[in-house]
């Protein structure tokens, strides 16, 4: 009964700057200010990866710091989650085609969350944070959890087969009486 | 069951719920004196149940082993508090639990943990004094160690000790790892050692501690209604004034070294209480 208070309510959270140019790590600082006051949903801002729940990743991943990431990741008591902060975790941003970065931080680790913007605002970064503690809840119980995708999906309408066959209207299908052009139309050449 | 037995038991099953209380007030009122909404009043639970449902990360055995011995001694500690046990043993007990976390913080390789673990010593060598100062003087003001007689008094140990109550307010702050004491470990803010002893427990481990604390911030504010034991709600008010102070001078000093605290604690607080224990002997 109690349990499904725990994960849920205290999500602490340790934050890794991977690559990041700071933007995204101060707003991240900026979330813990008066004004957004993230204590308020019961994080803390550990500075030890064994005692967080949700890691949370700034910055590119490059050829030096991505064993540094998997170890901090590897640290971390089951259950646990990441949030990819701003689009340079998410997808390696505009150091992407830099000829040391390996991309997005999830070519090292399992992302459960992207925050998008560059830098990501604190509003989505709080967003982001109640989302994982969300998954972690669910982590708990067992229960599958989605990953999100940053590859767009083609939405095909797919056909449903419980419903009925499309029938068209009878209004509809049989051939409308022509319209009658206008006037001054029809005198033009 | 004798009625003392039950009062001690109640006390030990009390403690922790009253004392996540009282840390769950102190996140909010501090939240409020720095213009913040802070978390609910019942984080300090949520915290405790989510640590137990941690996977278990040790380090080693003995650490684990020192987890429980820290939370059973001030469990037990509680109890001869509430059953008015001997206050010298009291005081051992005590000391003993605060060792046991030191001892586990000692027990893994971490340069943060173990200097945590030494401005752990530190503040027990800072504290301790001051402690058997207070129990001194409860045994020259009411001719006995036990605590019993604290409660059968008929007068007020304020009245008898005022200048030692002076000096178990900062006893507190240093136990509550309130600022300026807030040396070897604390809870909201990034510090020079990460977490200092409390760095190397992890998961339902790390939840034990936790959960002392709780028992912790009863005891001590349950010692400090000691001071007014003949009327229970004056006590009350009296364990609510030093909560109050503790709480504003966090809010208002910023962390001050272990020398500092060392030559604080052993000159200005040792002489406070001394010279009350002084007055009570020749007067």
């Amino acid at each position: 009964m109690l349990q499904q208070f725990g994960l849920k309510k205290s999500p602490w959270v340790v934050h890794f700057n991977c690559n990041s140019c700071n933007g995204c790590d101060i707003e991240l600082l900026a979330c813990l200010s008066p004004l957004y006051d993230l204590e308020r949903f019961g994080v803390i801002h550990v500075g030890n990866p064994k005692h967080a729940d949700v890691l949370l990743v700034t910055g590119s991943v490059n050829h030096r710091n991505a064993r540094v990431l998997k170890n901090v990741y590897d640290q971390m008591p089951e259950p646990k989650a990441i949030v990819a902060v701003g689009v340079c975790a998410s997808t390696g941003g505009i150091f992407r085609d830099c000829y040391n970065v390996l991309g997005g931080i999830e070519e090292v680790v399992p992302v459960d969350v992207f925050v998008p913007g560059c830098p990501a605002r604190p509003e989505a970064v709080i967003d982001g944070i109640v989302r994982a503690a969300e998954k972690l809840e669910l982590r708990r119980r067992g229960q599958p959890v989605s990953r999100p995708s940053l590859v767009p999906e083609t939405h095909e309408p797919t056909p449903n087969p419980a419903a009925p066959p499309e029938t068209v209207p009878a209004t509809l299908a049989s051939p409308a009486a022509p319209v009658a052009a206008p006037a001054e139309l029809a005198k033009t050449p | 069951m004798s009625t003392r037995m039950t009062l001690g038991l109640a006390a030990v099953v009390l403690a922790p719920i009253v004392g996540g209380l009282i840390r769950g007030l102190d996140r909010v009122l501090t939240a409020r004196l720095q213009g913040r909404q802070g978390p609910p009043l019942l984080q300090p639970f949520f915290d405790i149940i989510k640590l137990f449902q941690k996977e278990p990360v040790v380090v080693n055995r003995t650490q684990v082993f020192y987890a429980y011995l820290h939370l059973a001694l001030i469990a037990l500690a509680t109890f001869m508090l509430a059953t008015g046990g001997d206050a010298l043993m009291l005081l051992f007990i005590l000391a003993f639990s605060t060792l046991a976390l030191v001892i586990g913080a000692m027990s893994v390789r971490s340069p943060f943990s173990r200097i945590g673990a030494q401005r752990e010593i530190v503040m027990m060598v800072a504290y301790e004094p001051i402690l058997i100062l207070m129990v001194i003087g409860f045994y020259l003001a009411n001719g006995s160690f036990r605590l019993q007689s604290v409660y059968e008094a008929s007068r007020p140990m304020l009245l008898s000790l005022p200048l030692v109550f002076i000096a178990y307010l900062s006893v507190v702050m240093i136990k509550f790892q309130k600022s300026p004491f807030d040396l070897a470990t604390s809870h909201h803010a990034h510090q020079e050692i990460v977490k200092g002893v409390t760095l190397e427990f992890a998961g339902p481990y790390l939840g034990m501690i936790e959960l002392a604390h709780c028992y912790e911030a009863a005891f001590f504010l349950g010692l400090a209604g000691l001071f007014w034991a003949t009327n229970a709600w004056m006590a009350a008010l009296l364990a609510a004034a030093v909560f109050a102070v503790t709480l504003l001078l966090d809010n208002l000093c910023a962390r001050l070294t272990t020398h500092w605290m060392f030559r604080f604690m052993w000159t200005v607080v040792f002489g406070l209480a001394l010279t009350n224990i002084i007055w009570l002997y020749w007067r």
